[in-house]
């Protein structure tokens, strides 16, 4: 789809410096500078081989797993032509022998010109942005933020309904626990965004999270049925209901299917709705979707990639 | 002549702190931050005194004391709008209430057990923020979690 970005890319051309600036929460970034990193994402998505980051040195610290966020960043590095160095699992590192978070990111930032992190504990992130003289990209701190998860999901709203403002987003699912459920709430707050909150009562998204839609003015609908959502949405945004999350088993099995996506429910919805999902899926969406044209899941993960690409390249001053 | 007390007298101190206005219900938490059960100076104190402004209230006097702004805030954090009166010579040398400050570092612990400050060397931080039904929260500069004053811990 042809993008309308006039009005949204021509505000953006005064001081934006991103440089040397850790990423730790999508709240530390303004509007201006999301479009910046939506902007050089599509720089990459249609030039993606540009290699310049010779001669540099990325370190990635995952201090636990991590399949798709740990994979989609070392690909941005080696597709911008750049070295990675680091760890996937505390156990391989020096954590192990009880090194201290501190030690651990003034060491490695001898040997690298920028770090990605993955920590369990939440705030780890805001922590090592504090005591690191190299700029730190937050790949998720225990439940607290997920920026670039975050932003891939802008993009990816972006890029299928051709600009951000004035949509209608439903979120289906967990939406109590699910971080990357609270991080695009309170990036969309910037939007003008209507909501539609689905969820089953227990799993309703906490009132902390309610508070940036009220604060920006925006209005937010609640329901427990998918089906009253999806034909007035400009974007499902789906998520796996987790069932250790209920504290009575029985109250999950009488809700676990009804928050199930099926192709024959999307056949009213608009012509533009796109369906995303931040993955891993379990049974929420059938694979009958897949091929729908309106699932849009596979490509929002590789935007994944054009994203930390336009991380990396803009922290470390090389796209402006 | 009427010779029926009303009041407690409670003898003026020469040199220290008086920390008046407290919520009658505030009264012993002041206390425990101020650790005042170990302190060596004089203290006197009273709780569910008459007031006009609170209706019940608390006074704490401490002898040969003055605060410095650390502890006004651990104050301020258990006893907002309290009053603290400083005196020297038996006079009053400063008045002035106690307002929460917009910030606090390292008196307070943050709830959340998988926060970093509770897993690593890190001082504490917060904000002090207030919600849509007024209620004063503190949210941790780390891990971005909320949790109500009145349920504050201290380190």
């Amino acid at each position: 789809m042809p993008l309308n970005l006039k009005t949204e890319t021509q505000i953006i051309h005064f001081m934006i410096n991103l440089k040397n600036r850790s990423l730790v929460s999508i709240s530390d970034y303004n509007k201006e500078e999301i479009f910046k990193i939506l902007e050089i994402a599509e720089d990459f998505e249609k030039d993606q081989r540009q290699h310049i980051l010779n001669n540099y040195v990325i370190a990635s610290l995952f201090f636990e797993p991590s399949t798709r966020t740990r994979l989609s960043f070392e690909s941005a590095v080696q597709y911008l032509g750049g070295s990675i160095i680091g760890f996937a699992s505390a156990d391989t590192s020096s954590v192990r022998k009880g090194e201290s978070l501190k030690d651990t990111i003034l060491t490695v930032s001898n040997y690298s010109d920028l770090i990605v992190m993955r920590n369990p504990l939440d705030g780890s992130a805001r922590f090592a942005s504090e005591v690191s003289p190299v700029p730190i990209i937050n790949a998720g701190d225990g439940s607290n933020q997920h920026p670039t998860q975050c932003l891939l999901d802008l993009y990816s709203i972006w890029k299928t309904q051709g600009t951000l403002d004035n949509l209608h987003i439903a979120l289906v699912g967990d939406l109590k626990y699910g971080r990357t459920v609270h991080s695009l709430v309170q990036a969309m707050s910037m939007f003008n965004t209507t909501f539609h909150l689905v969820s089953p009562v227990s799993l309703k998204l906490p009132s902390s999270v309610k508070k940036w839609i009220k604060d920006a003015g925006l209005e937010y609908h609640q329901y427990t049925e998918l089906n009253d959502v999806i034909n007035v949405a400009d974007i499902l945004y789906m998520t796996r209901i987790q069932g250790e999350r209920f504290p009575d088993p029985l109250e999950y099995e009488k809700v676990k299917n009804s928050y199930v996506l099926e192709n024959s429910m999307l056949k009213n919805s608009k012509e533009t709705m796109r369906v995303l999902h931040p993955l891993p899926r379990v049974n929420e969406i059938s694979e009958d979707v897949d091929d729908n044209p309106k699932a849009y899941y596979f490509q929002q993960a590789k935007n994944g990639v054009y994203v930390r690409q336009a991380l990396i390249a803009a922290i470390l001053g090389l796209k402006e | 002549m009427n010779n029926k007390r009303t009041e407690l007298k409670v003898s003026a101190i020469e040199n220290g702190t008086v920390i008046d206005h407290i919520k009658s219900e505030n009264t012993f938490r002041v206390f425990k931050i101020l650790e005042l059960e170990e302190s060596k100076n004089q203290v006197y104190f009273g709780t569910n005194l008459s007031s006009k402004k609170l209706g019940k209230k608390g006074i704490i006097k401490i002898s040969g004391k003055y605060f410095k702004p650390d502890e006004i805030n651990k104050i301020a954090l258990v006893a907002p709008n309290a009053t603290l009166i400083e005196i020297k010579n038996y006079d009053v040398i400063n008045k002035s209430r106690i307002n929460l400050p917009n910030e606090v570092e390292n008196i307070a612990k943050c709830k959340n057990p998988k926060c970093v400050t509770n897993n690593q060397n890190v001082n504490t931080k917060f904000k002090v923020i207030t919600d849509h039904h007024g209620n004063t929260k503190l949210a941790c500069h780390y891990c971005e979690k909320t949790f109500p004053l009145n349920e504050t811990e201290f380190i």
